[in-house]
């Protein structure tokens, strides 16, 4: 099996343009290994000699590397790849029972695909959000402060088609290959949309405010912070294509379950 | 009483925050204006007196560093950042980068300029996708404002900036290995010296610097090294972002001088969840020994926290209330090194292998009293014998909880089982 002449051309054209960002050949091979995966799903034995081919390796070079990084999947997942993450601190504050209940609900284990073809999961390492502990990743979106039945029920309402957000992203999932695109580089020009920041990543500074305390002011003519903008009045980029915010199940920043 | 330094934080909360327009709002790029005012030189020697150091775990001297480029070269210059933030407990990175990613652009410029280099490079891990996104926008914005590109702002200097994603490996956070993986190999440590101030990408000399380390440039141009050595301790000067996390009633990120106290900062953030208490803390991140309610006075700088038998690492304050088990938390971890391990070393690929097994059947509790003697055995075969710092830090879980909990880890062996609940850990089962 090779690719269509269509989808090779494209391949190339996008090849060509990621090799030029480096100083040297192979350092696209990362950034290609991505954007393979979002034309075939995973690293399919096309992708492997396609990228072998433009660069001049081997195939076993390029198999060598692909192995070596967890994201890049040996084999189809889902539309959405569904992450929980699972070390400790997050395994401890609930990670271990979501995972546990995610995968008698879905019936797949790590790295495996539902036969939908709509849903896999993955048990992940600390994806640097821990103050939102426990945290679930969609394709690579962040899904903050979750419980099994916020996790089950964001299953459910992706294999159902539902609209979904994530609690810090863009309005809307993207599809996983959509995804591996912008990984690959390829901007998909949504960078702004949603929130700037969760609400536990403001807390320092919210303390901050209410009690006067600031960074010693070198320069007296340094404005102090204006009054929060309101997300409306962001015009910059101008939204292309804004994703519907969902309002749903699983709320931006929910802070269901904490200390109740 | 230490109050909180909002710096790179403090626009956080602005809708806007992560746009060209928010940042410039709030005075962004003047300290790149102010930049170009200076010789090269000048800013190198701006950055040393300010006593930045490194703020990716490690809290090597950032200006000292940018010192040992030599001074000619035939090879090209580079500046790579290290976005790779994956060490357990690390999550201070990201959120900057989510809501303030031109504040990194800034300090990428800036530090390049300091350099001499023309070409830099920002390795972000590949699974965080909308904080790609933004980092991409705001690299994009930054050419379109011609702070990127040929002869910024009149200067006659030239810039290129690589948003690169890695793609899901802990070890290329470890710079020569962020190095092999940026060529396009697999993420192996490569043997130093030489060190990539001499010999790092292609062959270059090469900067790599933190995020945080990048990002705090633009303040010490702006305000002056005095200014930055004004806030924090003698020896660990300025100021950081502290993350707390875990069962503390207000986890999130802290901006504050270096030397702050975890007693201070979980007093602004609420205390230990209601109705627990301390029972263990990281002060750096799994691979920083743990703490416990003993050293809630230590001064978080590189000095104290050293002093006291661990390491400031990257202030990922990681709570654990008396609910948690801690056998359990360092046979998650020791699965961590175990699965992160990338193989080329002995010590490490093997010592991380039998941590795990072993932590395993101890938290089952199916061991014994010697088994802990056997742990700290192969402790001492890892550390100090591996060829990076990740091998290092899979020992310091083990060894330091053996050390404070050793009999917890009994008791797991004496029932036969592991004695802790682990609903009443979860962020739902804290509830009374
Ligand atoms: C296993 C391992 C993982 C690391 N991960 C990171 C990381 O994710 N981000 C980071 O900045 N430094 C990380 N480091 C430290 C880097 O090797 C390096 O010291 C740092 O990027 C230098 O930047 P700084 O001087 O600005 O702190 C890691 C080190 C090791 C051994
Ligand atoms: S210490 Fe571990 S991660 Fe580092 S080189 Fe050795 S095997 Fe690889
Ligand atoms: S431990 Fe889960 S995000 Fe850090």
């Amino acid at each position: 099996m090779t690719y269509e002449p269509e989808v090779r051309e494209r391949l190339e054209r996008d090849a060509k343009e990621i090799i030029g960002r480096y100083p040297r050949p192979r350092s696209a091979l990362l950034p290609m290994l991505h954007l393979v995966q979002s034309v075939d799903g995973h690293i399919t034995q096309d992708g492997i000699e396609f990228c072998a081919e433009t660069l001049g390796i081997t195939p076993a070079q390029v198999t060598g590397v692909s192995t070596f990084y967890s994201q890049y999947k040996r084999a189809p997942m889902g539309e959405f790849h569904v992450g929980v993450c699972t070390n400790t601190l997050c395994a401890i504050m609930g990670g271990d029972q979501i995972w546990d209940e995610l995968t008698a609900h879905t019936g797949v284990g790590h790295d495996e695909a539902m036969p939908d073809g709509k849903i896999s999961l993955e048990r992940l390492e600390c994806n640097a959000a821990c103050d939102f502990a426990p945290v679930m990743m969609v394709n690579w979106e962040f899904f903050d402060n979750m419980t099994p039945e916020k996790a089950k029920r964001l299953v459910d309402d992706l294999r159902a088609g539902k609209d979904v957000a994530p609690s810090r992203g863009a309005g809307s999932l993207c599809s996983w290959k959509q995804a591996a695109r912008v990984l690959a580089g390829f901007p998909d020009g949504r960078a702004h949309e949603g929130v700037p920041a969760g609400p536990e990543s403001l807390r320092g500074l919210e303390l901050a405010r209410e009690r006067g305390w600031t960074a010693p002011s070198p320069d007296e003519d340094r404005e102090q912070p204006h009054e929060p903008v309101g997300a409306g009045e962001i015009t910059d980029p101008p939204p292309n294509e804004p994703g519907e915010p969902i309002g749903g199940d699983v709320k931006p920043g929910s802070q269901e379950g904490r200390n109740q | 009483m230490t109050t909180l330094t909002p710096v790179l934080t403090r626009n956080w909360d602005q809708a806007d925050s992560f746009t060209r327009a928010g940042y410039e709002r709030e005075g962004g790029y003047r300290a790149l204006r102010k930049a170009f005012t200076m010789a090269p030189d000048e800013i190198v020697q701006a950055v040393k007196d300010s006593g930045l150091r490194g703020r990716g775990g490690a809290g090597f001297p950032t200006g000292m560093k940018w010192g040992f480029l030599p001074p000619s070269s035939p090879n090209p210059r580079y500046l790579v950042v290290n976005a790779d933030e994956s060490e357990p407990g690390t999550c201070k990175d990201i959120p900057l980068m989510l809501a303030n990613p031109h504040v990194l652009v800034e300090g990428v410029i800036i530090s390049s300029y300091a350099i001499r280099s023309n070409h830099a490079f920002i390795y972000i891990r590949g699974e965080v996708l909308h904080v790609i996104r933004r980092v991409q926008r705001a690299v994009e914005e930054a050419y379109e404002a011609g702070y990127l590109g040929k002869d910024i702002l009149g200067s006659g200097y030239d810039l290129d900036v690589v948003v690169h994603s890695g793609a899901g490996a802990y070890i290329c956070g470890e710079e020569t290995a962020l190095l092999d993986s940026l060529e396009g190999f697999r993420g192996q440590p490569r043997l130093k010296p030489p060190f990539p101030a001499v010999a790092g990408l292609y062959g270059g000399p090469t900067v790599i610097n933190n995020v945080e380390s990048i990002s705090s440039v633009p303040s010490i141009v702006e305000h002056g090294a005095d200014w930055f050595a004004s806030m924090g301790t003698e020896k660990s000067q300025g100021y950081g972002i502290f993350s707390l996390s875990g069962h503390v009633t207000k986890p999130g990120q802290y901006e504050a001088p270096l030397g702050i106290t975890l007693r201070e900062l979980l007093d602004m953030a609420g205390g230990v969840r209601a109705g627990h208490r301390l029972k263990f803390w990281t002060p750096g991140g799994s691979s920083t020994p743990i703490f416990t309610d003993e050293h809630l006075d230590v001064p978080l700088d590189f000095e104290s926290v050293g002093a006291a038998g661990s390491m400031l690492g990257t202030r990922a304050l990681q709570i654990f209330d008396e609910t948690t088990c801690v056998v359990r938390a360092v046979l998650r971890w020791s699965e961590f090194y175990a699965h992160e391990s990338c193989g080329k070393c002995t010590p490490c690929r093997e010592g991380t292998y039998w941590y795990k097994q072993m932590m395993k059947r101890l938290e089952a509790g199916q061991g014994t009293e010697e088994d802990l003697e056997t742990l700290l055995d192969i402790s001492d075969n890892i550390l100090g014998r591996s060829f990076c710092a990740l091998g290092d830090g899979a020992t310091s879980p083990v060894v330091s909880s053996i050390k404070l909990f050793r009999d917890e880890y009994l008791r797991h062996f004496e029932l036969g089982r592991c004695p802790f609940d682990p609903a009443k850990s979860t962020l739902w089962g804290g509830a009374k």
